[in-house]
Formats: structure tokens, sequence, C-alpha cells
């Protein structure tokens, strides 16, 4: 018999601190995927961010640093000004990329710094027990919006795909979801094009995937599910929007 | 003829593998609690295994490996 | 050794760290340290290396983490309110145990402050400026030659012991233009090799980490506690300083940097009038040359700490001389820079009581 699924070698054999069903654990592992299938385990660099993937040095087989909250688009910098031919990724949620790290993502972005963002969108702050997220949606229940993220205090979410395809240095922005098999494998494709794109040094680029927190969302795995679709997905339209490769290519 | 085999042991029991089996042959073994205190899933009627993967592709923990 | 060339401190401190093998700078522009960056900006793209200003004094911290982690001899250099920024980013790369250089040329404070010379970041950079159990190497060069020289041992010590190295300076050294020589460039195969950096496992090896995120609390304390040994071991190997007339002096001026040159005269103008008096001037700032201050302790009557601060270093002399003898102050601060004959007068002044 042959093996049509198992364990990708770029992903380390232990246990995230992921909660169940959270779909942080799908994302992670399609990265790990994309590694092997474009054989850049060895040549890999990842960055870490704080939040609740804080832990991912340990889920990856290739090196990883670990930044502080916000800084990882500038720590992959620092890497990828030293060692241009490594592939240098990072792993980041919403909090850490859009609110306490957005001006890192935006001049990582005008710069066309030449590394791939996977960014983890899921409306709120898992790791410290769901507060609003700058994500979080008009309306949104959190621990700190406790009677709903109200327009008038805490004003609107931010789309950040839209708002960083706006610069010239964005070569590659694409939003995707991990609520069904086949937008997992839409992600999948999304996270190798964009390594590919870093790989023909064509500058930024970064993937949100749609993400869920069924803890701090309150729902059960298959609830959490439904609510990105339903609530998320009208908010954070799927969809290419920035494509320097595709654009170059014709 | 396709076989999945599950980690019982990584199972986190969110489930998420039994709602796109297209056989409907992925459960929950309620019979069972695992180390980390879940119910693990597993398979019923193996035969039925047609090895398209979805449960292992939607699985956030690595659980399921499938093979054909 | 090459022949001299006159040139201002801040581009000697550009100059020589392009000799030690750093060919990665990462920088916010600041009043009083600019031409560092400038000099670094012009010159680094000629000798394949890389200057990038960065979107703030936090992200440029940041990169720096990043290339270190990778590897690199990296700089970055600031004024004080940005090394008040990059703080959290020290704090990192102390706990991440990785080498590199800071230059800070200091400035009058608190908040925005002035641009004028200043020692008041003496706390800071010797008492822990960001959070946690962690140490700077701090050198303190009082003229262009020294902060060319202080540079490379800045790099080789930072990369020996894991661990950032800071040089601080003010805009009266980062200014003045001074004959100056450089050591011969390293070249890129003669600097250390780093197992532990992230550059691609090549599938070769296991992976490296960069990381200060320990949630265990003994295996934190344990890694806490090896820092802790290193941090000894510099106490012991790693403390610079000059003497100057302090053999049968009476009273011993403690002074650093710029304040030390001054002081210096003050000496000599004291000794014209046949009044013993001596100077000790600490290189490091930490390690804190605490033993020989304590040692003239024996034999001087009094020590007068000079600083352009309210007040900091002295307390380590104090602690230095452990109560062996008295201990007095003199300092301006705000930019105020102490005069020549001020110092003498101060001297004058303890020595009569």
């Amino acid at each position: 018999m042959e093996t049509v699924f198992d364990r990708p070698h770029a992903l380390s054999d232990v246990v995230t601190n992921f909660c169940p069903g959270c779909t942080h654990g799908i994302i992670t592992r399609l990265v790990a995927e994309v590694l092997d299938e474009l054989g850049m385990e060895g040549k890999a660099v990842g960055v870490a961010p704080v939040g609740c993937s804080v832990m991912a040095y340990n889920f990856y087989e290739c090196d990883m640093q670990e930044a502080a909250h916000g800084r990882a688009p500038a720590v992959a910098t620092g890497i990828k000004r030293v060692h241009p031919e490594n592939l240098v990724f990072t792993y980041q949620g919403d909090g850490d990329l859009a609110a306490i790290g957005t001006a890192e993502t935006v001049h990582a972005a005008a710069r066309s710094e030449n590394i791939t963002i996977i960014f983890v969108n899921n409306a709120i702050y898992g790791m410290t027990g769901g507060q609003m997220a700058p994500t979080s949606l008009v309306g949104q229940v959190t621990q700190t919006t406790p009677y709903g993220r109200k327009v008038e205090d805490q004003g609107y979410p931010i789309r950040m795909s839209e708002m960083l395809s706006t610069l010239e240095g964005s070569a590659y922005i694409e939003r995707v979801a991990v609520d069904s098999v086949p937008n997992i494998r839409k992600a999948k494709a999304a996270i190798k094009k964009a390594f590919q794109c870093q790989l023909d040094k064509k500058g930024f680029s970064l993937v949100e995937v749609l993400s869920t927190c069924p803890t701090n969302w309150g729902k059960s795995p298959e609830e959490a599910l439904d609510w990105l679709r339903e609530n998320m997905m009208p908010q954070y339209p799927l969809g290419v929007y920035c494509d320097k490769l595709s654009k170059e290519g014709e | 003829m396709a076989r999945v085999t599950f980690r019982a042991d990584r199972c986190k029991g969110c489930g998420l593998c039994t709602t796109v089996c297209p056989k409907k042959i992925v459960i929950m073994d309620t019979e069972t609690i695992n180390e980390k205190g879940f119910h693990p899933a597993t398979v019923i009627e193996m035969e039925k295994c047609i090895g398209c993967a979805m449960c292992a592709t939607i699985c956030p923990d690595c659980v399921i490996k499938v093979e054909r | 050794m090459e022949k001299k060339v006159l040139m201002k401190g801040n581009e000697a401190l550009a100059e020589a760290a392009m000799r030690s093998g750093c060919r990665h700078f990462f920088g916010y522009p600041i009043t009083p340290q600019t031409e560092l960056a400038a000099y670094m900006a012009k010159q680094m793209p000629k000798r394949g290396g890389t200057f990038l200003q960065a979107e703030s004094e936090v992200a440029a911290i940041n990169m720096v983490y990043g290339a270190a982690g990778a590897g690199a001899r990296v700089m970055t250099s600031s004024s004080s309110p940005g090394i008040s920024l990059k703080q959290e980013g020290i704090s990192y790369i102390a706990g991440a145990d990785l080498p590199c250089v800071i230059i800070n040329i200091v400035r009058g404070g608190p908040g925005l402050g002035g641009i004028q010379p200043a020692q008041s970041d003496y706390f800071q950079a010797t008492k822990g400026g960001g959070h946690g159990d962690y140490r700077l190497l701090v050198y303190a060069p009082s003229s262009v030659q020294e902060m060319a020289d202080l540079v490379g041992v800045a790099f080789d010590k930072a990369d020996t012991y894991r661990m950032p190295a800071m040089i601080m300076g003010d805009g009266m050294l980062g200014q003045m233009m001074e004959p100056v020589s450089f050591k011969e460039p390293i070249a890129p195969e003669d600097l250390p090799q780093k197992e532990w950096a992230t550059c691609g496992t090549g599938m070769k090896r296991k992976k490296n980490i960069i990381n200060s995120l320990y949630l265990t609390p003994d295996e934190l304390e344990e890694l806490n506690d090896a820092r802790l040994k290193r941090y000894e071991t510099i106490l012991k190997d790693e403390v610079l300083f000059e003497e100057y007339q302090t053999e049968d002096a009476e009273l011993i001026f403690v002074a650093y940097g710029t304040i030390a040159r001054i002081v210096m005269s003050s000496v000599n103008t004291l000794r014209e009038q046949g009044i013993k008096a001596g100077l000790i001037r600490p290189i490091t700032l930490w390690p804190f040359p605490s033993e020989i201050i304590n040692q003239r302790a024996d034999s001087a009557k009094m020590f007068l700490t000079v600083e352009m601060s309210q007040g900091q270093m002295v307390e380590d002399v104090r602690l230095a001389v452990n109560g062996k003898k008295p201990v007095y102050f003199y300092g301006r601060n705000g930019g105020m820079v102490p005069e020549q004959e001020a110092i003498v007068e101060e001297a004058k002044k303890y020595l009569q009581k």
C-alpha cells in the first residue's frame, strides 16, 4: 500500500499547544507540507511570534527564531539580509501582526522585503484568553468587549490583505480559509505560491488565513467553522489581492 | 482497498474528522479515553474507506495516516 | 597599524565596525549620532554589506536580533531616547544569548531632553535598561582613537560571551575630529564560527532555535544561572581602566568618557599647585573596576566622582570604596559640561575640610 497522507517531515513530531479543534494546527501543518514539497526544509528559517503560535519554534524541523511581540517581520528582515539564499517566513496571529506589529508589517511590505508572512486571522486574542483583536468583528463579544465591539468605542476591524495590497512593495497577497477540505487545499496552494514568490526573489508575500478559535469563541470546533463562514468571510472576502508572479508570467 | 490509522494518544477529540468523511465511517470512540483525557477518533467498517484523506486533511493534530 | 587619519568619533565607530567584520547595520535617525549611520549608508554597499534605515528604533533592534541570530556581526546605533525604545529588544537579545554591538551617543534627558553631551544613561546601561536579570558589556571611550579600538573589543567580547555589548559616548566625542589609526580589516574567514546560528539546517544537523521563552521555572533558572556564571567570569577577566597619578594621590577622581579628559587637566593643575591628585578612569562601566578603586582607598584620603549627570556612577564608586574613605560627587547635567577650573575648586573644597 502507498501512503497518501502522513505527517510531513518538516513538522516536528510533537504535540502542539493548540486547543482541540483549533485550526492553527492545520495551518501549521500546511506550512510544513509546503516546505517538504519545495524541498526547502534545510534552507528554511522560521520566525515564531507571540500569541497562540508562540511555541511554533518547537513545531518545525527547520531553524527557528522566536521574536518579541509584533516584531517577527523585523527579525525576519535581519535574517534575510544576512542569508538572502534562505527561505525566511514568519507565522503570526492577528494581534501580533495587525496591532502591536502593524508598523513592522507595513514597512516590511513597503520595503518589498523578500520574506513570507503566514498571517493567521481568528478575530481574537487566543493565548491571553479571548480579548478583542484588531480584526474582531463589529458586535463580536470578547472578554474586553463584553457588550460586543461597538464602532463608537472600538472602531472597525482592519482588513490587512486589502491594506497591504495597496503598497507597491507587496508581491503576493492572498486571503484563504481552512474551514473545509477544499479550502484547506486552496490555502496550501496559496502558501506554496507565496514561498515560490520568495524563491523567485519577487519580494514581500503574505497569506492571510481565516482560522477558528473554538475555545474563546465559545463554540464547538464544528460550530466554529460555521461561524467563520457566516461571519468572517463576509467581512474578510477570500481571494488574491496582489500577484506579481502571475502578472509577469502572462 | 484503503487504510486509515489513528494515533489515538495524539487525538484531542475535536471531532472535525468525523464531519468530513464521505463514507461516515470515522467516529469518536466514546468507549475509550486516551491519556490526554479525550475520546479519540477511530474508524468503523474500514473496508468502506476510499482513502480520500479528507479526515487527515482537516485534522489539526496530525493524528491520521492514510494508505491506499 | 595604518597611518593616522583625521576623523569624527561617530565615523571612526562605523569604520572600526566594518573592519571588525560588521556587514550589517540597522538604525533609525537621531541626533547626535547621525554621522555614524550616514557613514554606514555610504560605505556598506561598497563593501558588500547591508545598511538599513528601519521604521523605528524598535524595528531596528529586532532586525539586529534576527541578524545576530543568523550569525552575523551586527551593529545598531542611537542616542538616549532611541536607546530607551531599544530596551525591549536588548532584553530579548540578552535572553537569547546573542552577540551584537549597540552604540549610545548619550544626550541630556529625561524625555526628549536635549542634544548636548551627557552621561545620564549610566544606570540604564549598567543596571539593566530592560526587564529581567541581564547585563551588557559597557565600554566608555574617551577619545576618537579609543572609540575605534573599543569597537573591535566589543565585537570580540560579545561573540566570546554571547551577549550584547554597548559603547557609550556622547555628542562631544561623536562629533569631535581627532587623528585615528585603524587595525587591518578582519577577513570573513577569520571571524568566529557560530554553530548555534540559524542559517538553515541543510538537512545535516538538528535545528537551531534562537529563543528566550522558557515556561518551566527550573529550566529558566538554570539558563539564567548559566548566564550569571559567564557574568562572573567577565567581572574577573574583562575589567578595563586607566590610572593617572594615583600612586601617591590624596584625592582620587573617578571619571569616564569625555569628562575624564577634562578631569585629567584638573589633576595636572592641582599637581602644579602641589596637591596630590590622581584619576581612575573606568573604560568598562560594566564590569566596573571596583577592585582597583577599593585598593586605592587604602592609600588615598578621599574620592571625587565627576560626571555629566546628577550622580549615577558615584553609587558604584561608593560600593567599591565600601566605606573606607569619603566619596564626593560633582556633576553638571542636561548637556552642561563641568569646567576644568570648577573641578579644581571642588577638589580643593573637600581637601580643605
